[in-house]
């Protein structure tokens, strides 16, 4: 039971992470159609620059420069990126932001170097934990679970309460009468690079204590967060926060029903190419593969 | 309000808009009509920005507007409801609306404006709006253009694939505007109801316009008649 339990709480753990990483990319995608694979980097540098801050400053502050810093790198990536492009392809688009993921890979490494790093714990220690049904839970667990749950909560009143959501989801519903109404669709498209640099800046940082950081750490997550998108319908927030949970917690139970740990990240590929075969709109949605901006 | 003057303009190599020019004076309603594939969609949306035009020159309300993005047509005054309705399908009627006043600080009070004229909407506020009829869409796009507060409405095929009923419907919004002063430029396949409301109309084949004039002129001119409104027209009115 208490190995269950486990399990359980290990996948839950990864899965909001993929969660994080899955909200990214809809978010991008649902506004600019715009798949971007440098997701992953969010998180690495997230989690790197917190770790440099937390050299000088209490954690918290850390963290929250570490936010600040990457949201406006998101910022700056899209307007120099993909700001001035007239009438780009999606293919187009989707290729720089595998480049950019290189590139951001490359610059970590020369900035910071091929070292693992972590944050420390923000309560406790490695070896503090909290009993739950005869289970050790490292107190870190319920900082990522909070964090990203709150996250989501957040994003969500923001995307249906405020007008400046709406418009984010009225670019996502329809980019060409979003823009009749008045909108901006390329200052939404900075927004939603900038608030999805944000989000995987804090998941990099929650995570940090427990997976470590490293300047290529962001690729395996951009594909286990892929894979929790589609699950979740490419392109729909908050299924996808639900796609992500459950690849994690595949993830975590595959390993319990005893399939080598070394193998446990084939789950999530076996997820991804599962969906990509028998349900390509996602477990969650009912209706074809929602187009996000389709580029005139 | 609007001068377009020898616009052209397509899509890649594709001319669709051969050097149009035509004009919209405040408080007057215009028709711009034609049989399919004519470019009256393509007309209006180079006006707005979303499609940006190659020679040419489109002036809105005494300014320079050629080549502007879309977003900025709105500030000018002008509103388009698109061809198709292009309602968020997936967000509640009233999010459709707030998004409409977008750039509208007073959109609270149109928004209920808007539900004093289309009482329907107001019933279906909290519903999806991709669930609504396609009249109710209709209004919908209709309302959510007027929340803008245009000084110039120009309206893409509003009563493109309704039932008869429902286009009697629109044309009846239409007349409304009309007589409220909103400057109106739409564009019809359904000519002889579209002439029936304008004061003005233009006749654009293949990306020309071949004949203009004031609406009854149009309406008696049996040029209009078996050219651009095709065979059946007296079968579909009368």
């Amino acid at each position: 039971m208490s190995q269950i339990v486990q399990f359980f709480f290990s996948g839950l753990t990864l899965g909001s992470i993929y969660a994080v990483v899955a909200l990214g990319f809809n978010l991008i995608y649902s506004t600019t159609g715009i798949l971007n694979f440098a997701q992953g980097e969010f998180l690495m540098l997230g989690g790197m620059t917190a770790v440099t801050l937390a050299r000088f400053t209490p954690i918290p502050v850390a963290v929250v420069g570490a936010v600040v810093i990457v949201t406006l790198c998101g910022g700056v990536l899209e307007i120099l990126f993909f700001r001035r492009l007239r009438r780009p392809t999606v293919l187009q688009m989707i290729i720089i932001t595998i480049g950019l993921s290189i590139v951001i890979r490359e610059v970590a490494l020369h900035v910071w170097d091929e070292k693992v790093r972590s944050l420390s714990y923000f309560t406790g220690n490695e070896c503090s934990s909290v009993r739950v049904l005869g289970a050790g839970i490292s107190p870190q667990v319920f900082w990522v679970l909070g964090t990203v749950a709150l996250v989501v909560l957040l994003l969500h009143l923001f995307l249906h309460r405020s007008l400046v959501g709406r418009a984010m989801r009225a670019c996502a519903s329809n980019p060409e009468a979003a823009m009749l109404a008045g909108i901006n669709t390329g200052r939404m498209r900075t927004l939603a690079f900038m608030l999805s640099a944000g989000i995987g800046a804090l998941g990099g940082c929650v995570i940090s204590p427990i997976t470590m950081t490293q300047y290529d750490s962001g690729a395996g997550l951009a594909i286990k967060g892929f894979a929790a998108a589609m699950l979740g319908g490419l392109g729909r927030p908050m299924p996808g926060v639900l796609g992500g949970l459950l690849v994690g917690l595949a993830e975590a139970f595959s390993v319990y029903f005893g399939m080598p740990a070394a193998y446990k990240d084939a789950t999530a590929f076996g997820i991804l190419v599962a969906v990509l075969f028998v349900r390509p709109q996602g477990l969650f949605s009912s209706g074809e593969l929602q187009a996000g901006a389709q580029e005139r | 309000m609007l001068r377009v003057r020898n616009l052209r303009t397509g899509y890649g190599s594709l001319e669709v808009i051969k050097g149009v020019s035509f004009h919209v004076a405040p408080g007057e309603v215009v028709a711009l009509i034609g049989a399919n594939g004519a470019g009256k969609t393509s007309l209006l949306s180079a006006v707005v920005g979303l499609l940006p035009p190659w020679d040419g020159q489109v002036v809105i309300g005494g300014r320079d507007a050629t080549g502007a993005p879309p977003w900025e047509s709105i500030a000018s005054g002008v509103v388009l409801v698109p061809e198709g309705r292009r309602i968020f399908a997936d967000m509640t009627v009233m999010e459709n609306l707030q998004v409409g006043g977008y750039r509208n600080p007073d959109r609270d009070r149109l928004i209920d404006e808007m539900f004093d004229r289309f009482p329907r909407l107001r019933e279906r506020r909290g519903q999806t709006a991709g669930t609504l009829s396609g009249g109710e869409q209709q209004m919908l796009a209709i309302a959510r253009g007027l929340i803008a507060r245009p000084r110039l409405l120009l309206l893409d095929e509003p009563s493109l694939g309704l039932a008869p009923l429902l286009v009697k419907e629109v044309f009846e919004v239409v007349r409304g505007l009309r007589d409220l002063g909103v400057t109106i430029c739409m564009v019809e396949q359904n000519a002889v109801a579209a002439l029936e409301i304008a004061d003005r109309g233009y006749v654009l084949e293949t990306g020309e316009i071949i004949l203009e004039g004031v609406s009854e002129d149009l309406l008696r001119n049996p040029e209009v008649m078996r050219a651009y409104l095709g065979k059946g027209y007296r079968e579909v009115w009368e």
